[in-house]
């Protein structure tokens, strides 16, 4: 059991020459993913034709989505989504966007800042978090351990709750990771996640279920 | 023949005579072929994907040496453990002493193909601790005590029934009929396995070499939880998921989501560096990492079959192979079913015993066409059938095929020989199906057509003699 063991026996077997068969199914395509971005699902060059990407598939994936003006409105827009489900109480994170509608909202938060009791965060119907950004290639949320309240507060849920603004919507996943790399650097936090869609099971005759493990109900409040 | 090869051929013999369980197979993978093909015209050029795919897994392979190293010195930096296994035994054995230092005794888990791969279940069990599956599927199977039946779809050879009624069984709940409530009995249950385990244990689809990070796909959630919840996550993986560097993950991750289920990209697809960092809020205090041998360094080393370390394990290999469609997944007895497992077994575990899994395909080359790593699936397996000759050729079996072409060659004695063929299928005739027929083990199960009144080469002959005579 070493690192040398193994190491040296990959590289014994890759000093063997290969069958010229197999050399031929080897070079065919391009080994670098940024020259591969016109082959995949389209972005959009826009901020229109993202926007029209991002809700087309999000409606697909059954994800609420609300495109608000400012604050004001998506405040009302939390208010109304708190009174049809009756929030008991409500998990979030500290950050510019939480910390103005969450704090407004009327139950007690649960901020998992300092540290998560989880049986606490289990019993809370929502978790509201920020994001990293939106990739309208896929209609998905990018969330990170470290700018969205831990690993936890994403998932563990029955209702998660994104919000952003306009701004943070980009087309593709490599501009996800672009961002991550320019936000972060070396010291990537220890989780990230591209959330598409709720949490969903077809395990059981293909038939679709949402809410297998993790969330029920994704809604993302898009501001500006 | 091996025990394997026995097993196979008596449950593939009972699989496949069970038209129901066919029909409801087929119906099940026509739905996920039609998700695939929608998913694909999304794509820009899904062909080049495709390429690009596979040219990104052929870097990685061909360099796994540099990238495994960059791999683990990142993983390491951002205070992973990690342990080089040769074998599954090692593997298991480091995963024993980590739950024994921690003083283990629950254990969640996410489902994870390499842990099945070095039966890792059993063992913890034997050393006294409670293991459950969290992929709804896996769980299913697990209560059942059974395998999994597809690598991607493990209970999809199941209908509700027979789910409510384990669940009855196993776990006191009430019968239903409804894929929803059964999921949420399901969901209950496990909730309070993720809040009560000491330690989770993950799989990984991708290994990031630049950054350290490993990659998990998933739907349900489950994986989210087992690596968030518990103070200790353990993930294991095959040598052969690094790839180069972050950004080829956009390409894979919409690859697998798309060969996989037909879905452009699956629900959570996270990726995991190590415990939790200074700052973050929540995450296991220990992350380690065990990165498994078990025989791949003897496919890479392999001048022909190098590419079938490519795959990804999105098993579409096997929704589109006839054989698996009509056969399933159990009567492989492989932790890999269909194409990709057929081809590979006999890699990892030895030839001789599983080289039959070699001939449990129709070479139409389904699986090939489908791979979107472009491994060429249906040559190999066309390739472990010549080397399983070579190393113990069929004696009886090359007589025959002498005998064959040495009667081929003389069309006299040919026809001679059909003319005893006809007399002989005329005697044989009554006594179709019965236990005296002496190709029983043929009509048991399938017709045997009467020759035709003619042979080609007499209808030939007299219609050159009367060209306007119609000829039969």
């Amino acid at each position: 059991m070493s690192r040398e063991g193994i190491l040296g026996r990959v590289r014994e077997a890759l000093a063997h020459p290969l069958h010229p068969d197999v050399r031929a199914l080897a070079g065919e395509g391009t080994r670098d993913a940024r020259e591969a971005r016109g082959f995949l699902p389209p972005g959009g060059g826009t901020f229109r034709e993202r926007w029209a990407n991002f809700t087309r598939l999000a409606e697909k994936l059954n994800v609420e989505v609300a495109r608000v003006a400012d604050l004001e409105e998506a405040a009302e827009w939390l208010a109304e989504l708190e009174s049809s489900e009756g929030w008991s109480r409500v998990a979030s994170h500290r950050h510019d966007l939480t910390d103005a509608l969450v704090t407004e909202l009327g139950p007690e938060v649960l901020w998992t800042d300092d540290g998560v009791d989880t049986d606490a965060l289990e019993a809370c119907p929502v978790g509201i978090t920020a994001c990293e950004a939106l990739i309208a290639q896929t209609g998905s949320v990018l969330v990170t351990g470290k700018g969205c309240g831990g690993r936890a507060l994403s998932v563990l849920t029955p209702h998660h709750i994104v919000l952003a603004s306009a701004d943070q919507l980009l087309p593709d996943m490599l501009a996800g990771y672009d961002l991550l790399r320019e936000r972060y650097g070396d010291d990537l936090p220890s989780f990230i996640s591209f959330i598409t869609g709720a949490s969903r099971t077809g395990d059981i005759e293909r038939i679709l279920v949402l809410g297998a493990h993790g969330p029920k109900r994704l809604t993302v409040i898009v501001i500006g | 023949m091996s025990e394997a090869s026995i097993q196979f051929k008596h449950d593939a013999d009972e699989s496949t005579v069970d038209f129901e369980h066919r029909r409801w197979m087929q119906d099940a993978l026509r739905g996920y072929e039609n998700s695939r093909g929608g998913t694909e015209a999304t794509f820009g050029d899904f062909e080049e994907a495709r390429k690009t795919a596979a040219a990104i897994k052929w870097e990685a392979i061909e360099h796994l040496d540099r990238h495994l190293e960059s791999f683990a010195d990142k993983l390491e930096a951002r205070g992973a453990k990690i342990c080089w296994a040769d074998n599954g035994k090692e593997a298991v054995d480091y995963i024993l002493g980590v739950c024994r230092d921690r003083g283990a005794k629950k254990i969640i888990k996410s489902k994870c193909m390499t842990t099945e791969e070095i039966h890792l279940n059993p063992a913890l069990r034997a050393a006294g601790m409670e293991v459950v599956e969290s992929d709804l599927g896996e769980y299913i199977v697990q209560l059942r005590e059974e395998d999994p039946f597809h690598f991607v779809f493990p209970a999809m050879h199941l209908k509700r029934d027979k789910i409510s009624k384990i669940f009855e069984e196993k776990i006191g709940s009430e019968p239903s009929s409804d894929p929803g409530e059964l999921t949420m009995i399901a969901r209950r249950q496990l909730r309070r396995k993720y809040c009560e385990a000491d330690i989770g244990i993950s799989g990984a689809n991708f290994g990031v070499a630049d950054t350290g990070m490993i990659s998990i796909t998933e739907n349900e959630g489950n994986a989210r939880l087992t690596t968030s919840l518990p103070k200790v996550h353990i993930a294991v993986m095959g040598i052969e998921k690094v790839i180069p560097k972050l950004e080829d993950l956009s390409v894979m991750l919409q690859m697998l989501g798309t060969a996989g289920t037909g879905q452009w990209l699956t629900a959570y697809n996270s990726m995991i560096g190590g415990p939790r960092r200074a700052g973050e809020t929540d995450g296991p205090e220990e992350f380690h990492l065990v990165l498994l041998d078990n025989h791949r360094t003897r496919l890479l080393a392999d001048p022909e079959q190098r590419d079938a370390l490519r795959c990804i394990r999105c098993g579409a290999c096997l929704n589109v192979c006839p054989i698996f469609k009509n056969i399933g997944g159990h009567s492989y007895g492989t932790t890999y079913q269909g194409p990709i497992g057929s081809v590979i077994t006999p890699h990892l575990r030895g030839l001789r015993s599983f080289k039959h899994l070699s001939y449990s395909s129709s070479l139409c080359g389904a699986c090939t066409e489908t791979c979107p790593v472009k491994i060429d699936l249906h040559h190999h397996l066309l390739r472990n059938r010549r080397d399983a000759v070579m190393e113990k050729g069929g004696k009886l079996e090359g007589f025959a095929f002498r005998q064959f072409a040495w009667m081929m060659s003389r069309p006299k004695l040919y026809r001679a020989g059909e003319g005893m063929m006809r007399f002989a299928a005329r005697l044989r005739k009554p006594l179709n199906g019965g236990r005296m027929d002496p190709l029983k083990s043929w009509t048991r199960t399938r017709d045997l057509p009467d020759p035709a009144p003619k042979s080609f080469h007499r209808q030939w002959k007299e219609r050159r003699k009367d060209p306007r005579g119609g000829g039969s």
